[in-house]
């Protein structure tokens, strides 16, 4: 599973309320509507700029507060493809896996600046810059982990894990 | 602790770090059993694992406030008769977190797994129970497994005799302030010590519900005589305790003395900005919250009527109190703390949320200043992004809306 795309840089604790406003959460239910509204109360020009394949880089504690699905769910109807933080609340982590869109774990994420290039392969856990040559390296995700993911997320892993009678 | 009971769900001898596929043992889901069931049905599985472990109570805006939510509850009340669901509560029980232990439905050595953040909460039972998302619900209703990575755990001991009007919210207020709110992200924590021994489960619950607000993913408080009182009177008595084993391996250990501890207040926005009540009394307020599943059961609902008792809160005031649970209001109506509520110019409303999550019963308006009983005090969060929110503890509450500022009770 290899991603590349641009880098959308931000800081540390980025809960959940400004990736996807609590008023919204009973009154909108349609993915591409939920994708409208990511990060608006943090970054606007986000939904503009943003392509398919992007990549969101983040500092610690990323998707700290509620449990609210839907504050995945916007950024991966939006494009986005990966998500590099240097750790994530547990919940959210939870529901990106659950969701399809890679969480991954890089300790500093510092020397990444916005609008660089990278290339990230998620099973080997590598990440480069493009842009500025630099390479790290994450810790995988464990094998199962990586299924879910591969599969498009929990609901349809189950699905095909039901379907061969497992 | 974490260990043992993760062990045992999975049937094989774990260390923190494994990723386990766990058997749950019980699973809760409230209001958003609405939306749990319509990704469970997309699974394809006609009925869900066992009806019998799956309790789900509407709290969160009850009675219905509008059309949506009254749509939601419709949906609710359908899948539980389809799926046969009969631990279901209506609108007539109370707040998730208060009504599944006072049920019995929580036992020690249990994997709980809720769809609400403050799920936690379960662990003054001794019991490991975690929040986790819609989806993952949904796969759980259809699976009854859940995959868990073995936490590492932290041990909060905390010494000392309590200071008059000083409680367990206090205690873990001071906790989150000096943790942050991410100081015990993905790890199990175990509350101990003396101060802890002493405490009845109510006041464990207030510790272990608030652990959520420093990332924890458990919080949890070993089995004791106090935890055999409680459940010998709810429960068929059979469970199994894992208690921690006197030489279990700890990330972190931190020591708390409360003997001279002052009252803790939240401020907004986040939860771990706490002070000191002295450094914010005299802030006015507009309104008041005494419940939520934090600090809504009897002992908080009587420190606020002993009070308030032959008193009149200021005019400038709207004191709410929702007590936790119908055993709760019903308990708190017989011994006269209710009575003595109302006469101070206290509302009461039904067992529920309330204004918790800004659904209902009190929301704010913009400028307007609350100091509430519950565990979150993100912008926005009792409906209005241009009000104010502080966290305190119940007697803090009652103080407070006596004189319309915040106000130190062990001065009333
Ligand atoms: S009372 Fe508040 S914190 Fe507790 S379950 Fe209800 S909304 Fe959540």
């Amino acid at each position: 599973m290899k991603m590349k795309g641009r880098v959308f840089k931000y800081g540390d604790d980025v809960n959940t309320d400004v990736i996807f406003p609590g008023k919204y959460t009973y009154t909108i239910s349609d993915p591409k509507e939920m994708a409208k509204h990511a990060l608006e109360d943090l970054d606007p020009a986000f939904i503009q700029k943003v392509k398919k394949g992007d990549i969101l880089v983040a500092g610690k504690y990323f998707g700290c507060g509620s449990s609210r699905e839907q504050a995945v769910t916007c950024l991966k109807e939006a494009g986005i493809s990966v998500v590099i933080a240097e750790s994530f609340a547990r919940i959210y982590y939870r529901n990106c896996i659950n969701s399809g869109l890679p969480p991954l774990i890089l300790e500093d994420t510092s020397h990444i600046n916005a609008e660089d290039e990278l290339e990230v392969d998620v099973e080997t856990g590598t990440v480069t810059d493009v842009t500025t040559g630099a390479q790290y390296t994450v810790t995988p995700l464990p094998p199962f982990i990586m299924q879910i993911i591969q599969d498009g997320g929990l609901i349809p892993h189950l699905k095909k894990e039901i379907s061969h009678g497992r | 602790m974490a260990e043992k009971i993760l062990g045992r769900a999975s049937n094989q001898e774990v260390a923190s770090g494994d990723i386990i596929d766990g058997t749950v043992d019980l699973a809760m889901s409230h209001e958003n059993t609405a939306a749990i069931s319509g990704k469970f049905k997309s699974i394809g599985v006609p009925r869900v694992w066992d009806p019998a472990r799956i309790v789900v109570p509407i709290d969160h805006c009850a009675p219905a406030a509008n059309e949506d939510y009254a749509k939601n509850h419709k949906v609710i009340r359908e899948f539980v008769r389809e799926q046969n669901i009969t631990n279901f509560y209506d609108i007539k029980a109370g707040v998730c977190h208060q009504v599944l232990p006072e049920k019995g439905h929580i036992k020690p050595g249990m994997l709980v797994v809720g769809s609400d953040s403050h799920t936690p909460t379960y662990g003054a039972l001794a019991a490991f129970a975690t929040g986790i998302g819609r989806t993952e619900m949904a796969a759980v209703y259809a699976t009854g497994k859940i995959w868990l990575r073995v936490p590492e755990s932290f041990k909060i001991i905390v010494e000392g005799k309590l200071p008059d009007m000083v409680s367990a919210k206090d205690v873990i207020l001071h906790i989150i302030g000096d943790l942050r709110a991410d100081g015990a992200n993905y790890k199990a924590v175990e509350f101990c010590g003396d101060t802890v021994d002493h405490m009845t489960v109510g006041e464990r619950m207030v510790l272990c519900n608030m652990s959520a607000e420093m990332g924890a993913k458990a919080g949890m408080v070993a089995f004791d005589d106090t935890t055999r009182m409680y459940l010998d009177e709810r429960t068929d008595r059979v469970y199994t305790v894992l208690n921690p084993d006197a030489d279990a391996v700890y990330e972190k250990v931190v020591h708390v003395a409360v003997h001279d501890l002052e009252p803790q207040v939240a401020c907004p926005h986040t939860v771990d900005n706490v002070k000191p009540l002295s450094q914010v009394e005299g802030v006015p307020i507009n309104q008041a919250v005494l419940g939520t599943c934090t600090n809504g059961r009897v002992e908080d609902l009587a420190v606020a009527a002993s009070l308030l008792k032959g008193k009149k809160i200021a005019d400038t005031v709207r004191l709410i109190v929702i007590p936790a649970s119908t055993e709760v209001y019903a308990e708190a109506v017989q011994n006269g703390i209710i009575l003595d509520l109302v006469k101070a110019g206290a509302v009461i409303c039904n067992p529920n949320c309330g204004p918790c999550l800004g659904a209902h019963q009190g929301a704010l308006a913009p400028g307007e200043v609350c100091i509430s009983s519950s565990n979150r005090n993100f912008r926005g969060r009792m409906g209005c992004k241009d009000a104010e929110i502080y966290l305190a503890s119940p007697a803090t509450v009652a103080a407070s809306s006596l004189t319309g500022r915040i106000t130190d009770p062990r001065g009333v």
